[in-house]
């Protein structure tokens, strides 16, 4: 299998990380899982009436497109050991400039009305470009600074468009129309057409990062995460790495955004406000920080939940519709207190815990689904015990628990302002 | 081939010249001229404003830095708690905001209850203990959630930077959406006692009571914390524990009671600031929590990290960023005001990357 070849791993540093064995296990267990995910929504695809539709047509493609835009965070955590908050941004600005470019009328915006192919370059040209500027901005900066001053961007963004109306306003962009082949949402033949280009955008965006991971550049970077003082004495400029590895995250976000602008099509500051900032953070950190392929199974779970939580009766009654975010925010506080390395580095004991709640609310949602209250219960037994086995083959199959534990270790230790020379 | 893709990702990566004086000077001289061209345009020539230049509707240009001035007060109070507790212990504290808005909302409950109306009182209906009594509620009410929150879920974290800030982020979810379900997303103000309410006059400009009021709160807790860090004991150990938090432990001093004092001490500020903003220049709805948490983070960017001082002249200088900003962009473009908050971040950032008062930990 391709995966099990790529290396690169974070936790393949010098200084008492480890060997990567547990990254480089627990990875090939995440890709596996989230590989037959996809099997699953592709063979739906083709035999349509096995699976419900919804799955791949909402929660498949939303969960890969989602995860394009959650692998920037993961991609800048990982090898530049930057937690950036403005990739919600990033595909926003992207998301906007199609709109603004493609709509042809009656809806808020430029309605500029240009072939969507052009405004998908624009879009993306634009993102990077501004990218660029915001990630030399910041890039003096590292660890919590960075951290808040990308959130800060985000958050002004979300102002931005809110507040200016020749580009969206609050309301947002309507009608944004999708290249031809993609084809209107109320064919019904369509949204699969939607899934494959959205599974091979996040199959090309997984290759590419893996492969920059690889590259001097690649390597300089994860150079830069671990000693920042150390590379500028080598002669290697810091911040330029930051800056360039930030611009490569919004280009990866702004594919994610185009993508986005597809499937909704539609864009409304809402979605850039800081609800939509800590949602792709929250996927981010359910699939681990560190890991690559993290990313996409983090926004599967995520999304998973969204959709199907409130299928399950017991559930539904307790957490109305818009309480969904409360469970969200537990989610979240539960996996950083008790597994910090997300669903794909999780703890023995804990972890199989942890793992076999997700277990259980996911297949009971999906038993639920299917078969009503019944499936839900059943469901539930089936995901726990599947849970607390796959939490087990984990430990089994990771025996260095805590590489990957060091290396988030490294990541919080390095948090602090101050790593990083004052240039001049 | 290879040579020229090497040579240009030397370039772009920037690995010559990497010792450039020209380019800090020329960053100096650029600001400088920006900062120029400002002061020109603001104080002569602001054509098409909704102010006008300054030397042409001067009681305009006071109302507006009487403007800055009630804000930055504002930003203060709130970035003050979120600085104080970043310097110390190394917390970003995300659900700054949502206290900032509990607070607020508490004291909005309250405040209704004392006056016995459901919906925003007549100001003449609130008495004295009607506006301070809710006050003091909201302020305590989130000085224990805050002292819960540090206790249950940070404490244990100390050191671990970057999970305390994932940690309250994820509290801030969880209060921000438990708001939004209690108190409804319905924007609706605290109302000041009626003795801050009323207005005076000068040079044909009424200006509000209240705006001196809150520039008064915020200087009276400018005070309260310097003679707090500066002239007694709690406040030589926090400075001490600024510094250096391992050399205080070793003398024997007890760290873990001095971060409680301090996260109390901040979440008490967060509430003050809901409650007084609440009261004059924002109605307490959902978002407002991200809003002010932006407040606080430009602050201290602005200013540099875990400075009072920092923190005094970032609020000054953003307070004045968004007061002038509406009033003297052209009219068409006023609405592009968001943008000059980006731009004095930019700028700051650009010549002192950890704010204007912060250094390096």
């Amino acid at each position: 299998m391709i995966l099990t070849r790529l290396r690169g791993d974070p936790g393949e540093t010098p200084g008492g990380v480890g060997s990567g064995d547990y990254a480089r296990n627990t990875r090939k267990l995440a890709a596996a899982l989230f590989v037959a995910l996809v099997l699953v929504g592709v063979f739906q695809a083709i035999t349509p009436g096995v699976f419900r539709h919804y799955f791949v047509d909402v929660v498949m493609t939303r969960s890969l497109l989602f995860g394009v835009a959650a692998a920037s965070i993961v991609f800048l955590s990982a090898f530049g050991g930057m937690i950036s908050l403005a990739q919600t941004l990033m595909y926003g600005v992207c998301a906007f400039t199609v709109g603004n470019a493609v709509t042809t009328g009656g809806s808020k915006g430029l309605n500029l009305g240009w072939n969507p192919w052009v405004g998908v370059a624009l879009g993306i040209g634009v993102t990077t470009a501004l990218g660029f500027v915001m990630g030399l901005i910041a890039s003096r900066s590292s660890g919590l600074y960075y951290l808040m001053i990308t959130l800060a961007y985000g958050v002004i963004g979300f102002y931005f468009f809110g507040q200016v109306t020749v580009l969206s306003g609050f309301g947002g962009v309507n009608q944004v129309r999708a290249p031809a082949f993609i084809g209107e949402p109320t064919d019904a033949t369509n949204p699969e057409r939607l899934f494959f280009t959205v599974l091979v955008v996040s199959v090309v965006v997984y290759l590419l990062l893996r492969y920059v991971s690889r590259t001097p550049f690649g390597l300089a970077l994860q150079g830069v995460r671990d000693d920042p003082v150390r590379m500028n004495s080598l002669g290697f400029n810091v911040a330029m790495h930051r800056t360039w590895a930030f611009t490569l995250a919004a280009f990866i976000a702004s594919l994610g955004g185009v993508l986005y602008v597809w499937e909704q099509r539609a864009i409304s500051p809402t979605t850039i406000s800081l609800v939509g900032i800590l949602n792709l953070l929250i996927m981010a950190i359910i699939g681990g920080v560190l890991v690559l392929e993290g990313a996409w199974l983090g926004a599967f779970i995520y999304i998973a939940l969204e959709n199907y939580v409130r299928n399950v009766v017991f559930l539904n009654n307790w957490i109305e519709e818009a309480r969904f975010r409360t469970l969200a925010g537990a989610i979240v506080l539960v996996l950083v207190l008790a597994c910090p390395d997300g669903v794909v580095g999780l703890r023995k004991v804990r972890g199989a815990v942890t793992l076999s709640l997700i277990g259980a609310a996911v297949w009971g949602t999906v038993g639920g689904l299917q078969e009503g209250d019944r499936g839900a219960i059943a469901g539930v037994i089936v995901g726990a015990v599947a849970g607390i086995g796959a939490a087990g083959l984990v430990g089994w199959l990771a025996g260095h628990r805590d590489t990957a534990r060091g290396v988030w270790s490294r990541l919080l230790a390095t948090g602090r302002p101050g790593q990083v020379p004052a240039r001049n | 081939m290879t040579t020229v893709m090497t040579g240009a990702v030397n370039v772009l990566l920037g690995r010559r010249g990497r010792h450039v004086p020209w380019q800090r000077a020329a960053t100096r001289l650029l600001i400088t001229a920006a900062i120029v061209f400002v002061l020109v345009w603001i104080i002569f020539l602001a054509g098409n404003t909704s102010n006008g230049p300054a030397v042409s509707a001067p009681s305009d240009f006071l109302k507006s830095i009487l403007n800055a001035l009630t804000i930055s007060g504002l930003y203060f109070i709130v970035a003050s708690g979120f600085t104080l507790v970043f310097g110390l212990m190394r917390t970003v504290q995300m659900a700054h905001g949502s206290l900032f808005l509990l607070a607020g909302y508490f004291a909005l409950e309250y405040q209704l209850d004392f006056v016995g109306v459901t919906a925003t009182p007549d100001r003449n209906q609130v008495a004295w203990a009607d506006w301070w009594l809710p006050l003091v509620i909201g302020v305590v009410v989130v000085s224990g959630l805050g002292l819960f929150i540090q206790q249950v879920f940070l404490r244990w974290n100390q050191g671990q930077d970057l999970r305390q800030a994932l940690i309250t982020i994820a509290i801030s979810i969880v209060l921000g959406d438990q708001m939004i379900q209690h108190f409804g997303g319905v924007a609706e103000p605290i109302t000041f006692t009626h003795e801050i309410h009323g207005y005076v006059e000068f040079i044909g400009i009424r200006y509000g009571i209240h705006q001196f009021f809150v520039i008064g709160m915020a200087l009276g807790v400018g005070g309260f914390l310097w003679l707090l860090l500066k002239k007694t004991r709690t406040g030589m150990v926090i400075r001490a524990g600024v510094d250096d938090t391992p050399m205080v432990q070793a003398l024997g001093i007890n760290v873990q009671k001095v971060f409680a004092v301090a996260f109390v001490l901040g979440s008490a500020l967060a509430g003050l600031g809901g409650v007084i903003a609440g009261s004059s220049v924002t109605s307490l709805s959902p978002g407002v929590d991200g809003q002010w948490l932006l407040h606080s983070l430009v602050v201290v960017i602005i200013g540099g990290m875990g400075s009072l001082g920092g923190a005094a002249a970032g609020s000054l200088l953003y307070g004045v960023v968004t007061a002038f900003a509406p009033a003297y962009l052209p009219t068409d473009y006023a609405y592009y005001s968001i943008i000059a908050t980006f731009v004095i971040l930019a700028l700051v950032l650009a010549m002192r990357p950890y704010g204007l008062f912060g250094r390096p930990a």
